[in-house]
Parts: C-alpha cells; structure tokens; sequence
C-alpha cells in the first residue's frame, strides 16, 4: 500500500487514510485565457511514466493539502513536501536526480 | 508493394477429424512472425483487440495489406489479456452508442467471420438501478437507447431476480430498484478475439512483429516517415498508435501531448464454481460489477486507483471496496475464494471518452483512451480506426472522437452517463 508522510503532522499515512489530488504546481487558468492554455491547463495533464509531482490530502488525519514527489513507474516516493511553494524543494530535486540520473528535471 | 498471400487452413469440424486421425501434428501456426520489412504502408503500434481489429479492417474493408501490427510485448498481452470481458452498447450519448452498438454488432457474427471461435456469449447484461437518481439516469439512457436503435429495456426487482436468482433485492443500504437490461449484451473470450484477429491478418500477408518496442518517431516536413524500434528503423507511409497506458510516451515521441493521464485499474477472479449465474451484473452505485466464466469462476471488476500509475497492479484496498459491495448484492459468494488478481494501465480522458483521431503530425493518428471499457468496443474501434488511416479524414463513426474537442468543448460525456463501471 502507498504510504505518504504527511509533512504537517508527520503522521506515515497510508493510502486509504488520503485523498489524491492531481498533478501538483499547476498554473491555473480561467476567464481571459486562450482556448490553447485553458485546455492545457485543464485536461491535458502531465502523464510522465517515471518522478511525477502531485497533490495530496491528509483526508483522514489533519486534512491538509501537501505535495509529494512519486514514481509513476514503480510506485517509489522521493518525498513530501508542504504546499505552500511553486516549485519542488532543491534537496528533493537533488535526492530526485541522484536517483534517476536521466529525470530531466522539473519544469 | 504488395504483401505475400499467406492462405489459411479453415478451421472447421473436418479440419479436427482429420488432425485427430494425424495426432494433432499438422495445425499450422495461427500467425506467422517474420522479421519486420523495410517500410510498409501503414504501421500500427500495439497488437491488442484494437491494434489487430485496426490492421484487419484496413485489409478487409480498404484493401490496405502491406501492413506490420508492432507490439512491445506479447499479442494481446496488454488490457486486452487483462480486461472482464464485458460487452455491452446502452450508453447515453450519440457518438458512443454509434460506436459501442457498431461494435456488438460485429461481435455477433465475428467467430464465422474471423474463422476463430471468440465465443460470443450474447448472454444479457443488467444494470442495476439502486438509488431513485440512477433509476431516472437508466430511464433517461433507455429512451435515448430507443432513438439510437440500440435494444435496452427498463425491467422490474421481480424480473431482476427471475434473472438472477443468486441476487438479493431487498438490501439493508441499497434495494434493487430495477435494472437497464441489454437482452444482447454478453461476454466474449478476450484472448481469443486477439488472436483470431491476428490469424486473419497474418492471412492477409500482414507482419505482426512481437517484442518489438518503439523507441522513437521520424518526420519529416510535418508527415511521420517511420518508427525507430529495438528492432531498427521502420519506414512508413502512415502510422496508428493503438495503443492503452503507455500513449503518453508514444505521443511524446511523436512531438504532441494527449490529454490522457494513466491509471491503474484492476479486476479479479474467484475458485471456480457450478453455474450459478448466466448473466452479466453491473452494480454501479455500490462498486462492483460480475458474471461467470465457462470455467467457473466469478469475474470481478475492480475501481481504479486516484493517482498516476504505470506499474499493472492496483491497489489493496480497492479490492475489499469491491467484494464488499459484491457481498451486499450477491450473499452466498461471500465465502468464495479469490484465486488471481490483477491490474492494467487505463487511459483516461477528461470526458471518459476515447480518442480516435488525427494528430499535430501528418499521416500520424490516434485511438486510445479507453478508459475502463475497452474491450467491448474492439470491432467497432479497429472499423472506426481503420476509416480513419485509409482516407485520412474521419467517417461517422470516429467523427466526434477528435483530440480537439477539450479545446472546442464538444465533450462525450459518458462519466456522467455511464456512472464509474465502464
């Protein structure tokens, strides 16, 4: 079962204890943007086989939105992170990267 | 360039008598797996159901038979190996029923015409309507089913329960209102429509190339000019990714991004068991959907999990989630045993509906996003596809399938219409 540490609480919480939320860092785009961008935006969704960042609530525990860095490919969990930032901590891309040297980084 | 003509022995009642008087020793390979050629007219990428059913109608309804059908694994060894076998066409909306009602259709007549027993097993399916919200969704997608041709009644609790006697209608959480029942859905094997697929195919002259992965695409000027592979370069004149869970990628070699995120989706099988129950039961309110094998065994259909994933296994929970909502509705399995259990990569669009479509890139084109039911489709998506990569332009089946309707809003909005069990 995956088990995510919650970085609010610090609780090891296990699947059924979280609710996913999607890909993590979006830029959101509403009324005033282009058809290209809302689309991109809103289905066309990041689909890496391999490190993907997502959101992640504590559903069943403190019920705070976080973030997490996971492997879609083999299901490994780099590491969680709180919510309140746009891009993935540096220490975590480093831990990323000196794990999967090909990982072309975050963007 | 035109493709050998590899002709078939016929399968039929003779053909055994004879092979049982020869100790079975003269059955010709079911298809043959040359090494790929130089280029060919049109590649298509992935030989599951949809990947072959495309190859086939490109011989059979368009002439098209220099064909290779490029598989990363093993034929069929995808969702179409991992899949609960479930046919059925009573879906809300136009462009779905068309394609869906097209498919069964052809499942009707398919053993005769592949020459391949897929035991089509037009055995009925129920929908059961559990709450008063899914009573009038069911109401509302039989007269819909009426105007699109596709037969779907609205029976009683007491005919659900004639039908299936193993059922228990009076549930404490959610009694059985009634149910959407297709007299003509069914099951079929769903190894066996693969491979019957492929034997006509390899009939035709087509190259099915197994253990053979896509490493790349080429273009050139806009137009797809071949396929990189761990067995070489490929040329082609068109190619057709046909492919479940991994299209990501593919589309990422191509140069464009699909609106498709993968998720793991699982189903499993009990100990096998006398007869018990000679339909197909959807049971979409509490989660959970299961006929009977001719093996016996109870087939299961599982939820998807919530996240990205491309590792072919579900999750735990997910599993006592939907035997927890079988055991509701049908008691006396309650003490069966589950003997295998699995998962596959579903593509899933933000509609729930698939794609069959043209892409960015030139003579370059798409069918995925299947989402949870892909198999019942096979025929009808490999005809739609097939359409598709002979005129370049969609027909009406695959019209309204384009990737650009999220931009433009013409959703299919089957996750609305069809509930979870797809």
């Amino acid at each position: 079962m995956l088990t995510l540490e919650c970085p609010y609480c610090g609780v090891m919480a296990e699947e059924t204890e979280l609710s996913p939320g999607g890909e993590a860092h979006l830029k959101r785009f509403g009324p005033g943007s282009s058809d290209e961008e809302f689309e991109a935006y809103m289905f066309a969704r990041k689909n890496p086989k391999g490190v993907h960042f997502e959101r992640w609530r504590h559903a069943y525990g403190c019920g705070k939105w976080f973030l997490a860095a996971r492997c879609t490919a083999t299901l490994e969990v780099f590491g969680t992170y709180p919510a309140q930032v746009s891009a993935p901590p540096q220490d975590l891309q480093d831990k990323i990267k000196a794990k999967r040297p090909d990982w072309k980084g975050f963007k | 360039m035109t493709a050998e003509n590899r002709s078939m022995k016929r399968y039929s009642v003779f053909a055994l008598a004879r092979e049982a008087l020869n100790w079975h020793m003269g059955w010709e390979k079911a298809w043959v797996s040359p090494a790929p050629k130089k280029a060919y007219d049109a590649i298509i990428v992935g030989a599951g159901g949809h990947g072959l059913a495309t190859a086939y109608y490109l011989g059979k309804n368009h002439g098209i038979t220099n064909v290779a059908v490029i598989e990363k694994g093993w034929l069929g060894g995808g969702n179409t190996g991992r899949n609960t076998t479930i046919i059925r066409s009573n879906y809300l909306q136009d462009p779905s029923a068309a394609i869906y009602e097209k498919a069964r259709s052809l499942y009707e007549t398919l053993s005769q015409e592949l020459n391949y027993n897929v035991m089509f097993s037009p055995r009925g399916l129920l929908m059961l309507g559990q709450t008063h919200h899914e009573v009038r969704g069911y109401l509302r997608t039989v007269h819909a089913n009426t105007l699109q041709g596709v037969q779907t009644e609205w029976i009683s609790p007491q005919k659900v329960k004639e039908l299936v006697p193993i059922i228990n209608i009076d549930g404490p959480r959610y009694p059985i209102l009634g149910a959407l029942y297709q007299a003509r859905g069914g099951t079929a094997r769903h190894d066996a429509v693969a491979w019957g697929y492929a034997r006509a195919c390899s009939a035709m002259g087509m190259d099915i190339i197994q253990n053979c992965e896509v490493k790349g695409v080429t273009s050139e000027n806009g137009h797809v000019t071949g396929i990189e592979t761990t067995k070489g370069y490929i040329g082609a004149k068109k190619v057709g990714f046909v492919v479940a869970g991994h299209s990501g990628q593919l589309a990422e070699m191509a140069g464009f991004r699909l609106p498709i995120e993968a998720v793991a989706l699982q189903a499993m099988v009990s100990e096998p068991i006398k007869p018990c129950m000679d339909v197909v039961v959807m049971a979409n309110t509490v989660h959970g959907y299961m006929s009977q094998s001719d093996k016996g065994e109870m087939v299961i259909g599982g939820g998807t999990d919530g996240f990205n994933n491309y590792t072919q296994r579900g999750s735990w929970h997910h599993i006592e989630e939907t035997l927890r909502a079988l055991i509701e509705t049908f008691p006396m399995i309650s003490r069966l045993k589950m003997l295998r259990q699995w998962g596959g990569i579903v593509d899933m669009t933000g509609d729930r509906s698939p794609l069959i479509s043209k892409t960015p890139l030139g003579n370059c084109f798409i069918n995925c996003g299947w989402g949870t039911g892909g198999f019942k489709a096979i025929p009808g998506s490999g005809w739609a596809m097939a359409e598709l990569m002979a005129k370049g332009e969609p027909g009406p089946l695959a019209a309204e399938f384009d990737m650009w309707r999220f931009k433009e809003g013409r959703f299919i909005d089957e996750s609305v219409a069809a509930g979870v069990a797809h």
